[in-house]
């Protein structure tokens, strides 16, 4: 069907009138009466679930049509598909107030199942989950063996005690325990045997099927796994799949709450002698050991002989994919039984050494390297050399090789991102690899920005801030390196991972260019240089793929991570390190990979960390007036950069003051002063011309603001800017032009203010004691006495200049 | 360094499937991303709540939920191709008819949702796009992805198979009876399993059984 073909059927199903749906319920109600309605009840209940699906509102069903859907959800004679849909819709509409179904309503476990999905989506508003544990628990045991009912409920079980952990009854999970390990250990290594039609009659003659196989096609040689294949399965082999695949949630929220202390004194007793280091690592040798603890026990040798089934060489793809998946789950389960029983550390590290030796530098096996790296750093001084070269390999070769993968990437900073509490030595490792864990970032943007703007802090480190800092402004020209990379390294994979829609050959001669030779090799580091290099030549070689969609998204997200990037810098600079952070942003705003728009995006973030370490630190202002200077004298800054030409000479008139830092000369005062009433004339002549561009009206009252509050300082100056501002006060005004309007006005108030000396040092450089809050409160000295004094004064004096 | 807190959930469960449309990268006016097909497995305990109304409200916060994680996937998918240069939803290598379909290099990913947003815990969304279909399984936040991905890839193809959905004419509307079937037998209460080819062969041909094509 075509997607207008689904919209015109999904719009028909949410605009359907509530009269035309209370006659379609009727009509249902009947058919569902019908004992042999077939196809026109599943078509007509199809529809129905249509309609309740396609809008978020809720849609009111006629009572008798809803306890008709709950009758033939328990009913034993009902087809399974009827049963099917009605499960749907009512989990479709949950919750649902007045819900009549009930557990004791379903006879068998298929039933069980299907209205354990109903009752779970209800919210627990009314106990339901614990109501359908203890059900599917009574049918479990009133069971016999065979037959699909352990197969159908113990998914119930695990959902349930994933929605409440511990709310199953202690002594029935007890039993249920055995069973469990029953089903693990001891299921039957036959494969299952086709049923032939008469096979009673023929037992004899049936041909034995022979023993399951590992996934290379060799005999199995130990207990039947999930690795286990067979040309057909027997139910208790079924149930081998299911139990290990609940097991980790099962182990850790299927226990009864409580228990917990009792088993804290068993553990103490066990954890002695080294006969208990025996006893709990085989399921087979102690049958005596408490349910829970056999259950481990059994847990341990199925991990045990996954680990070894996962070395074999599958014959097919999908097996070798399952075996990556199996050692993953494989070592998470260690990991929690480690946890809960510390006797368990000690022989499963020789077997994860072992297989740390056995996936080693493979690049297929990076995914499953993670949890190992992070069993080892959990578990501490026990294996501490090993897991520092896990993250070596982890930090350094994975990233730079497989950086494409979007799982590894995502998978690889999550393991940053949640090991960082447990990282220890570990971190050492991490922060200098920075630029690695910055190519996935590069390529994988979209995805990857939310992650790192939580990582980031904890990746700043007073010795690598500033070149960090300039690889975050250079990762748009990291992404375009990274595709460079791409096309010129020998492919890995059927389909091409390079932006297909371009073919940037200019660049890719650059790349192999020697001239670029080390500006390339330095962009595409492993590791933290030390230094810094300009990158700026690369700009005008990568030009081209400026616009790649890859390379805008990578620019979109860099703002949000200088943010990030800034929040962690007050926590690890000292002054040295903000006077060079403060010096690389004046240089960078200048110096930027020209992706479209994002100049614009990251000079408005320069700006405002800018000051924001201003802020932090004043006396910054002071030492580098001679680099501000430099910036702000220029008129080109004003055009091309004029959120960061702006933030500096505010920054000039804020903190270039002596109560601020007392090396500040009068000097310094006036040739800022100087510079900057160059500046203004220059500025306010090309106004006067209005030729394009102008000036943005900002930019001029700041420029006034500041050399008023200059020369506020040196009262000399006070003539000069004076003469300044009557200038600007007399500019022409044309009809709608508020920007002179407010240029105009501003120089009024700044004239004003000038009138009074030293109430206009006062205003202009009240100090840093002015951020306290005593001078707010204290009403003889408060700033609000002396602003209101001020304003009647002015109102005063306005009144009497001519209008 | 604070250590993460430990959610409650940390089995290989999921939380819910969901199908939705999936625009072209750069079709501005194909409408809006709809959510085809969902099922949650179990809801997340409501609030004690003293207004009215409160089981209507929870159904709403729930189905916006569910929009908004395929809103997300539609976006992360369409980002995915712009960056590859592709500029159409065609999303397989040319493969020959005999081999089965691999979707091992259709457009995937893997992104987490912070708690909050949307939903109370945080979760991790792990997606695949096929033709003009969004398919993804939300997750808790610790979770064996390599399952969670290697199940989303076989549930894809096993929709794609028994529904049909390559051939012309075909949706997904009104078949949510199939699609159930699948799920019980793949994602029992959004149990991920741990199958083996040979054991998915099996389980294929019991679904053929039941609910021939």
């Amino acid at each position: 069907m075509s997607s207008t073909g689904m919209e015109r059927l999904l719009r028909q199903a949410r605009e359907i009138q509530d009269g035309e749906l209370s006659k379609f319920c009727a009509r249902i109600t009947k058919l569902l009466q019908q004992q042999d309605s077939g196809a026109e009840a599943v078509d007509a209940l199809q529809r129905l679930l249509l309609i309740l699906s396609a809008t978020k509102y809720r849609r009111k069903l006629e009572q008798p049509c809803m306890n008709l859907l709950q009758t033939t959800l328990c009913s034993t004679t009902a087809p399974p598909q009827l049963q099917l849909l009605c499960a749907a819709i009512l989990r479709e509409m949950a919750p649902v107030e007045g819900l009549a179904l009930t557990c004791e309503q379903a006879h068998n476990s298929h039933t069980l199942s299907l209205v354990a999905s109903v009752l779970l989506a209800q919210g627990d508003r009314q106990n339901e989950v614990g109501s359908v544990g203890r059900h599917a628990l009574q049918l479990l045991e009133a069971r016999p063996p065979e037959g699909p009912g352990p197969r159908l409920l113990l998914p119930v079980l695990s959902k349930v005690v994933s929605l409440s952990p511990g709310i199953l009854p202690e002594a029935q999970v007890d039993l249920l325990h055995r069973r469990l390990v029953g089903w693990l250990r001891y299921a039957s290594t036959q494969q299952g045997s086709a049923q032939l039609p008469g096979s009673g009659f023929s037992a004899a003659r049936t041909r034995q099927p022979g023993l399951v196989t590992e996934v290379d096609g060799s005999v199995a040689t130990d207990f039947f796994t999930v690795l286990s294949t067979s040309q057909r399965f027997t139910e208790d082999q079924r149930l081998n799949v299911l139990v290990f695949s609940m097991l980790r949630t099962w182990l850790l929220l299927g226990l009864p709450a409580g228990l917990t202390a009792v088993e804290a004194d068993d553990r103490s007793e066990l954890e002695g002698s080294t006969q208990s280091v025996l006893s709990a690592a085989s399921a087979t040798a102690s049958r005596l050991l408490p349910p829970q603890q056999q259950l481990r026990a059994g847990a341990f040798e199925y991990c045990q002989r996954i680990l070894e089934q996962s070395g074999r060489r599958a014959l097919r793809r999908a097996d070798s994919d399952l075996q990556k998946a199996c050692l993953v789950e494989a070592v998470l389960l260690l990991d929690l039984l480690c946890r809960q029983e510390p006797s368990f550390l000690y022989p499963t590290l020789p077997c994860l050494k072992a297989l740390l030796g056995r996936l080693g530098g493979d690049p297929k096996q990076a995914r499953t390297l993670l949890p190992v790296a992070r069993f080892l750093l959990s578990h501490g001084e026990a294996a501490a050399v090993d897991s520092e070269a896990v993250c070596r390999h982890l930090f350094t070769s994975v990233p730079a090789e497989l950086f494409p993968c979007p799982m590894l990437a995502f998978e690889l900073v999550q393991f940053c991102r949640d090991s960082l509490h447990i990282l220890g030595p570990g971190l050492g490792l991490l922060k200098p690899s920075f630029p690695n864990l910055l190519k996935l970032l590069a390529w994988h943007s979209p995805a990857l920005t939310s992650e790192f703007v939580v990582l980031l802090p904890s990746l700043v480190d007073a010795g690598t801030a500033v070149e960090l800092l300039h690889a975050l402004l250079d990762l748009p020209c990291l992404t375009a390196a990274l595709d460079l990379q791409l096309r010129l390294s020998p492919m890995t994979s059927e389909w091409p991972l390079w932006d297909i829609s371009l073919r940037p050959t200019s660049c890719l001669e650059g790349f192999r260019d020697p001239h670029f030779q080390p500006l390339f090799q330095f962009l595409l580091r492993s590791k933290a240089a030390g230094s810094t290099l300009r990158l700026a030549p690369l700009y005008r070689l990568l030009q081209p793929l400026a616009g790649c969609a890859r390379v805008f998204q990578c620019a979109q997200a860099v703002p949000t991570l200088l943010h990030a990037f800034f929040s962690a810098v007050p926590h690890v600079a000292d002054a040295a390190l903000m006077s060079q952070l403060a010096l690389a942003l004046l240089e960078r705003s200048g110096s930027l990979f020209p992706v479209p728009q994002y100049e614009d995006r990251v000079h408005r973030v320069l700006s405002t960390q800018l000051l924001g370490l201003c802020r932090l630190r004043p006396a910054l202002v002071v030492e580098l007036a001679r680099d501000l200077l430099g910036f702000a004298g220029s008129v080109s800054g004003i055009r091309s950069q004029e959120p960061m030409f702006t933030a500096v000479v505010w920054a000039a008139g804020e903190y270039l003051t002596v109560a601020h830092d007392r090396r500040c000369t009068v000097e310094q005062v006036t040739r800022f002063f100087e510079a900057l009433e160059a500046l203004l004339f220059e500025v306010t002549q090309s106004r006067r011309s209005a030729s394009p561009p102008q000036c943005q009206p900002q930019v001029i009252t700041v420029l006034m603001t500041t050399l008023t509050k200059l020369a506020s300082r040196s009262q000399d100056l006070i003539p000069r800017v004076s003469l300044l501002l009557s200038k600007l006060r007399t500019l022409p005004v044309g009809p709608g032009d508020e920007d002179t309007d407010a240029v105009r006005t501003r120089a009024t108030e700044l004239t004003n203010l000038l009138k009074m000396p030293s109430v206009a040092q006062f205003v202009f450089s009240p100090g840093p004691e002015a951020n306290s809050s005593r001078f707010h409160r204290d009403a003889t000295t408060a700033l609000p006495l002396a602003l209101r004094t001020v304003s009647q004064l002015v109102d005063r004096e306005t009144s009497l200049l001519p209008a | 360094m604070r250590p993460p807190a430990t959610s409650p959930c940390l089995g290989a469960m999921v939380h819910a499937f969901l199908i939705h449309t999936l625009r072209a990268p750069n079709d501005k006016d194909a409408g809006f991303c709809r959510v085809l097909y969902s099922c949650v497995f179990g809801a997340e305990k409501s609030p004690d709540d003293p207004r009215p109304n409160g089981a209507e409200r929870d159904r709403l916060l729930r189905k916006e939920q569910i929009l908004a994680v395929a809103r997300q996937v539609e976006s992360m998918c369409q980002l995915q191709q712009q960056a590859s240069g592709r500029s159409s939803v065609d999303l397989q290598p040319p493969s020959s008819s005999d081999e089965p379909m691999s979707l091992h290099d259709a457009p995937h990913g893997a992104f987490r949702l912070a708690a909050g947003d949307p939903f109370q815990e945080p979760r991790t969304v792990v997606w695949l796009g096929m033709f003009s279909l969004g398919f993804a399984l939300v997750l808790d936040a610790h979770e064996n992805l390599l399952l969670a991905e290697s199940t989303l890839r076989l549930l894809a193809r096993l929709l794609s198979d028994h529904l049909r959905l390559l051939a012309p004419g075909t949706s997904l509307l009104l078949r949510a009876d199939r699609i159930e079937a699948i799920l019980t037998r793949f994602l029992p209460h959004g149990q991920l399993l741990f199958l083996n080819d040979q054991f998915v062969q099996g389980l294929e041909k019991e679904l053929s059984t039941a609910w021939p094509l």
